[in-house]
């Protein structure tokens, strides 16, 4: 069985490495092979990108060769998917060849897109990009008081990021001094802090306790740089001298290029994880590219990815899929002050955070080097 | 129609927002979800934004149906 994985993120290596590893017998005896397509020959631990903004960590400590995180057995390739022929079980690369398969695994992730809404990109830092988080990092060092304002476009990739980047600042102003001159202002979509409703609950205590004011049913409209001014879809009018944005985001351009699906998400069955329609049997969707309606987040994709791997190796092993992916997410939020807590969920069960602590926040720091375990199938 | 069933984050008012977005004005969007907050927090939303409240109904099955029209 021929399994073709595009896409060299966090998903597609995590099941990559999975399957590989359930499934060296069939890899050295041919029944199975492993060919993965990627844009990039380096892989970043996007969740680093937090601590490279608040200058914690640099850029270089987030990268590792892509071909030395897979499995030996897996066939790896820097040559990205110009076209998706799923009728004919192909793809064609940006290099003009043709690569069949009996099981296509789509993961080409997402992008942010702070041009989406006028003004964001000139006039607001972000950081989900190393540029972005180096330019975060800058203009943050540059602060010498003033009003923060933090803006969330939808839908965006790491649900946590706007809190998380609240109490990190919070942390980072009251290090240089600037705390009381300083006003952080918070804005968010929808009627309370947070998506999770107890997450949103526990941020409320935070930030009654940390002196950070807020509004809530405030999405984006557009930004005057000129007036220094961010304007909500909902009318209000909020003025900022530094603006922190978690941009919208859409999927990957190749996914809307070749119609797969609106905005770049597929649409996806939230719990076999193939895409949707007859052309789906044997097409697997997982991380940020699928449209199920839980959050973007590496988390996701990893789950994702351990279910996805299972039923292939079931599939080539048995014949037949074995696994139901549930919707489990597990998100750190770092809380500042060098505290972390957690939100844990499936489609069934919503989150209990607890309140946050100093072992969270170090098994946090730990897992920022764990993770290239994960990557490799195993954690 | 956006499949907002046991979406706990981001959860089922905010794929209505994300999705609203890629529809045309005029438009009628139809959101299922499991969450009872949902049935009060889309109108609060709604209202708030400026677009219209069609339809909002729960099956049998305990799923509200909750249908807006996109207006600007």
């Amino acid at each position: 069985m021929r399994v073709l994985v595009v896409g060299g993120g966090m998903a597609g290596t995590i099941f990559a490495n999975n399957l590989a590893r359930r499934c060296s017998g069939e890899l050295k005896s041919g029944k199975a092979k492993i060919t993965m397509l990627s844009a990039s020959e380096r892989h970043m631990y996007q969740p680093g990108l937090l601590y490279v903004a608040m200058g914690r960590m640099t850029p270089d400590e987030l990268y590792r060769e892509q071909a030395s995180l897979l499995e030996p057995g897996i066939s790896f390739s820097v040559d990205p998917v110009d076209k998706f022929n799923l009728k004919d079980n192909n793809v064609v690369t940006k290099s003009g060849r043709t690569v069949g398969y009996d099981v296509i695994v789509i993961a080409t992730g997402s992008r942010s897109m702070p041009e989406l809404i006028p003004g964001l990109a000139e006039n607001s830092i972000n950081l989900y990009t190393e540029a972005a988080a180096l330019d975060f990092y800058d203009k943050l060092d540059a602060f010498k008081g003033g009003r923060i304002v933090l803006t969330v476009g939808l839908p965006h990739k790491c649900p946590m990021i706007p809190l998380e980047m609240t109490f990190t600042i919070h942390d980072f102003l009251a290090e240089r001094g600037l705390k009381d001159k300083t006003e952080i202002f918070y804005t968010y979509p929808i009627g309370r802090l947070h998506s999770l409703e107890n997450v949103g609950k526990w941020a409320a205590g935070e930030f009654a306790s940390m002196g950070i004011k807020s509004e809530t049913l405030f999405n984006l409209k557009e930004v005057d740089g000129k007036n220094a001014k961010v304007l909500s879809e909902e009318g209000s009018t909020v003025s900022y001298d530094l603006l922190i944005s978690t941009p919208p985001h859409k999927g990957m351009e190749v996914i809307e290029k070749n119609g797969l699906g609106q905005n770049g998400w597929i649409p996806t069955n939230r719990t076999s994880l193939h895409m949707e329609g007859d052309l789906g049997k044997n097409v697997i969707v997982l991380g940020d590219t699928t449209n199920i309606p839980i959050s973007k987040a590496g988390s996701t994709a990893h789950f994702e990815a351990e279910a996805a791997a299972e039923n292939v190796a079931s599939l080539i092993k048995i014949g037949k899929a074995t696994r139901s992916y549930d919707g489990k997410v597990f998100c750190f939020i770092e809380a500042g002050k060098d505290r972390a807590t957690y939100a844990m969920f499936n489609y069934a069960t919503p989150p209990q955070p607890r309140a946050p602590n100093k072992s969270m926040h170090a098994f946090k720091m730990a897992y920022n080097k764990l993770y290239w375990a994960s990557a490799r199938g195993i954690l | 129609m956006v499949d907002a069933r046991g979406s706990f984050c981001p959860g089922p008012l905010m794929e209505l927002i994300s999705n609203m977005k890629m529809m045309q004005v005029g438009d009628v969007l139809e959101l299922l979800s499991t969450d009872k907050g949902s049935a009060a927090d889309v109108p609060e939303w709604v209202k708030k934004v400026g677009h219209e409240m069609v339809d909002t109904s729960q099956d049998a099955e305990g799923v509200w149906h909750i249908k807006v029209k996109k207006t600007k």
